[in-house]
């Protein structure tokens, strides 16, 4: 991805190098050339249309082509592969918590190995944050109240830069981190140390704790919807709307059930607004998504071999 | 105060008409009244400009040592509010535009006098509030105010300063109303439209933005106020609101109003070019015609300010394609410019220097748009310095040195003095060399991804903020210096002519200073604007260099 941006930048460096070039010229020659001297009078020109013309539409088409350029690498980084490994974010005044599908959290640092995509889930505690790290030339703000996605994919192990760019109060500066990436054999020894389980797990449990499984049941007898295989599918509203069971649409019915009710069914599930924590939402997410295994992401089970690492966080 | 008496033959002019304070406070006399303003956004500049400053200091080393974290924070915030909303959108509307509208249309005053003078209180009462603010605890939210920072977890006074804001407001919006109405009712005989100087067609299209933007962010405020001391959902996902709803309001005014800051400097600039290459300006219709296009398609970006905040991929895509649409008035405006200087007869002046500077800076700081209207860079260089030295290219490089230029150009005419051309000269050349040293740098670090608002950064982005450090120290003796001479000006400068630059414009007509109705009798215009082929077939002479 960093290619791809940087490609761009140059070429765009080169075009308004030239265009600065022409116009510093032009300017600072007709200066020197036709600087004031006695008795001799400027030409009055009054214009031309054919001229005004050409350097309208020149520059209109050079602006077109940057921007099919720039539209195209915009669309690719903001299409998160179907298969890439999936990390909960969630931000907050002046911290980043990661946790990985496989169950595995940490604090202003994140694991991930080379060559592989990594798509973020992300939303805020608290206020607007951004997710920047600079070498692969990602941006996303992080905003409260929804998830936003973003994805990368690492091409050297190494120690990256990750920045809050995205004002947030005191310690907006401090609430940087590093993005670690290693070699897959190495990741896989990082991941196996520390887990408390996969976190679609995690929700599993939780979804029972909170009692979403005596509505939600894996039949069509249940109060709520059966939620097997609704994840990346279109769903029938009541009032005749279809959307599709992406993260911020199980995050809202969760969250505001009332918002969005499915056809056939009655608003009856209760808020669970300040029930849940961004975690536990996460989890409970990642579990909704794992019910659908076409449309789930390849979750990858910490394997054997436990090897505690230092910068793991419970 | 400008009175003094340097000959017993002096005039009457509208500085010596009266004196006291009654008679400045209460004046209806659009020049006064844009001395008025001249004083205080000079008071507000040097507050701004000492915030900068001491970001700078900040900046010279990684860690954070010299002030903390929060005062930091409130530098950053108070420096943008002060320099925007108190300095730069003002500037040239406000005192070259007050002062020159009425004269170069031919007009004795603007249509509503008392209007501007309520215009002027209401900034001040404006003002007021906002030192208030940032004398009893300051704002940190950044200029910007983003929900829900500014709505729920700031502890500082953004009521205040939001309300200063929202005050301030209201005079941008009358001054704009005012000259609207003046360029369409107050003309002299003969000043049809496409006699006008270029310099009203920019304040035109700028009194546009002012009147239907402004409203937008007066309500914005009023609603980040609400939802702080009132609890309403608007903005705050907890309270059912929606941040990314504010930051669309926000940008539906705060894109616009780059425009308001750049604008009446390129009218300005027309002038100069057009004085000091002799010449009529190369397309006319076509540059008037730019202005009125850039504040309608203005009005149909805003939203580029957030590609990666979380809008529709399709949305940035809209907002992208329509960005550049925006690119070509300001780019047909630099051809036009440059073609202008085609076959002149070129002087050197210091407000020519200023102009060639802002071509300098405005193209730099145009061409850098095209980068952060790129979707994909700008998901890169968003928030980092390189939208910090883009946006500083555009208002300080472009809307400053415009400013400068026009003042040093308009000076005679207001004060009635000469200022020492030699110094003028040296300044606008400090300026430059000082503005570049400054924001260049930070081109390269937002590139390499420093983001902006950092109080402390990784070592690595030092040697760059060092650089930009030195650049302001030099680009601060550069904006002292026109402040010192032309304060000693008003004592010690010669006396102007009346029309020391043989400058075509009513303005000129005028003795130097202007009497309080500007002209003897009501103009009659039978010429067409820029007619520096008939002003110099009469004057074979020399311009009379000045200094």
């Amino acid at each position: 991805m960093a290619g791809n941006v940087d490609a761009l930048f140059i070429f765009l460096v080169i075009i308004s190098g030239l265009m600065t070039l022409l116009i510093f010229g032009a300017v600072i020659y007709f200066a020197a050339r036709y600087r004031h001297q006695r008795g001799v009078q400027a030409e009055q020109i009054e214009g031309s249309t054919p001229l005004e013309v050409t350097w309208s539409i020149i520059p209109l088409a050079v602006f077109m082509v940057i921007f099919a350029w720039g539209a195209v690498v915009y669309f690719k980084s903001r299409t998160p592969p179907r298969d890439a490994t999936e990390v909960y974010v969630v931000a907050k005044q002046w911290m980043w918590k990661m946790e990985h599908a496989e169950g595995q959290r940490e604090i202003n640092e994140l694991h991930v190995p080379v060559g592989r995509d990594v798509k973020l889930i992300m939303t805020s505690q608290d206020v607007i944050h951004s997710f920047f790290v600079p070498a692969f030339r990602m941006k996303q703000d992080v905003l409260p109240g929804r998830y936003t996605v973003a994805w990368f994919r690492a091409t050297q192990p190494g120690t990256y830069h990750l920045f809050c760019s995205q004002y947030c109060g005191t310690q907006h500066s401090g609430m940087i981190g590093s993005i670690i990436v290693m070699e897959p054999a190495q990741y896989e020894a990082w991941m196996s140390g520390g887990s408390t389980g996969p976190l679609s797990a995690t929700g599993e449990k939780l979804f029972a704790e909170l009692g979403c499984s005596t509505c939600h049941r894996t039949d069509t007898q249940g109060r709520g919807p059966n939620l097997q295989g609704v994840f990346g599918k279109p769903v029938l509203l009541q009032d005749g709307r279809t959307v599709t069971a992406d993260e911020n649409y199980i995050r809202e019915s969760i969250l505001d059930p009332g918002a969005k009710i499915v056809n056939g069914f009655k608003p009856v599930m209760p808020t669970f607004q300040g029930l849940v924590s961004e975690e536990q939402l996460n989890a409970l997410v990642a579990y909704v998504k794992s019910l659908s295994p076409a449309a789930q992401s390849a979750t990858k089970t910490a394997n054997a071999a436990p090897q505690g690492s230092g910068t793991q966080v419970q | 105060m400008a009175t003094t008496t340097i000959a017993p033959a002096e005039r009457e002019n509208y500085l010596n008409k009266e004196y006291g304070l009654g008679s400045w406070l209460l004046t209806t006399d659009h020049k006064r009244i844009a001395l008025l303003y001249l004083i205080s956004i000079t008071f507000f500049f040097f507050i701004g400009g000492f915030f900068a400053l001491l970001i700078r200091l900040e900046l010279l080393t990684p860690a954070g040592d010299l002030v903390q974290a929060d005062t930091y924070n409130k530098l950053f915030t108070q420096h943008g509010q002060v320099m925007v909303f108190f300095f730069l959108i003002p500037s040239i509307p406000a005192v070259l535009g007050n002062f020159l509208v009425p004269m170069m249309i031919g007009a004795k005053d603007l249509a509503f006098p008392r209007i501007n003078l309520l215009s002027w209180y209401l900034y001040i009462a404006g003002g007021a509030l906002m030192m208030h603010a940032m004398l009893t605890g300051g704002v940190d939210t950044g200029w910007t105010f983003y929900t829900p920072f500014s709505t729920a977890f700031s502890n500082t006074k953004v009521i205040e300063a939001g309300l200063a804001i929202f005050i301030a407001g209201f005079s941008s919006i009358l001054t704009g109303l005012n000259f609207v109405v003046t360029i369409h009712r107050m003309r002299a005989p003969g000043m049809t439209w496409s006699r006008l100087p270029l310099f009203i067609w920019a304040h035109y299209a700028t009194s546009i933005i002012q009147i239907l933007g402004t409203p937008v962010i007066a309500i914005t405020l009023v609603l980040v106020v609400a939802e702080r001391a009132l609890h309403l959902g608007i903005f705050d996902p907890k309270l059912g609101g929606d941040p990314l709803l504010f930051q669309h309001l926000f940008w539906f005014y705060s894109h616009p109003a780059v425009y308001i800051m750049i604008l009446p400097s390129m009218g300005v600039v027309s002038e100069i070019i057009a004085c000091f290459a002799r010449k009529r300006i190369f397309g006319y219709t076509f540059v008037a015609i730019s202005s009125l296009s850039i504040a309608v398609f203005g009005f149909l970006v805003w939203a580029h300010h957030m590609f990666v905040a979380g809008i529709s991929v399709y949305a940035a895509l809209v907002f992208s394609l329509l960005s550049y649409s925006v690119a070509v008035p300001s780019a047909i405006k630099v051809f036009n410019w440059t073609a202008t200087l085609y076959k002149g007869s070129i002087h050197y002046d210091a407000p020519m220097l200023y102009a060639f500077g802002f071509l300098g800076l405005f193209t730099i700081g145009g061409l850098t748009g095209l980068f952060l209207a790129c979707l994909g860079v700008d998901m890169h260089v968003h928030d980092t310095y390189f939208v910090i030295a883009h946006f500083h290219y555009i208002m300080v490089g472009g809307a400053l040195m415009g400013y400068l230029g026009g003042m040093h150009f308009w000076w005679p005419k207001i004060s009635g003095k000469l200022y020492p051309e030699g110094w003028a000269r040296l300044a606008a050349l400090i300026v430059f060399i000082g503005f570049n040293l400054t924001f260049f740098p930070q081109f390269i670090l937002g590139y390499l991804g420093m983001p902006r608002r950092y109080y402390q950064y990784p070592p690595e982005f030092q040697v760059l903020n060092v650089l930009s450090t030195a650049g302001a120290t030099v680009l601060g003796i550069g904006y002292l210096l026109p402040m010192i001479y032309f304060l000693w000006s008003m004592r010690y400068g010669k006396p102007a002519p009346d029309n020391p630059w043989n400058a075509a414009g009513l303005e000129w007509q005028t003795q130097s200073p202007p009497t309080t109705f500007n002209f003897e009798k009501e103009p009659v215009v039978t010429w067409e604007a820029y007619n520096y082929d008939e002003i110099d077939a009469g004057h074979k002479e020399e311009v009379p260099v000045v200094g």
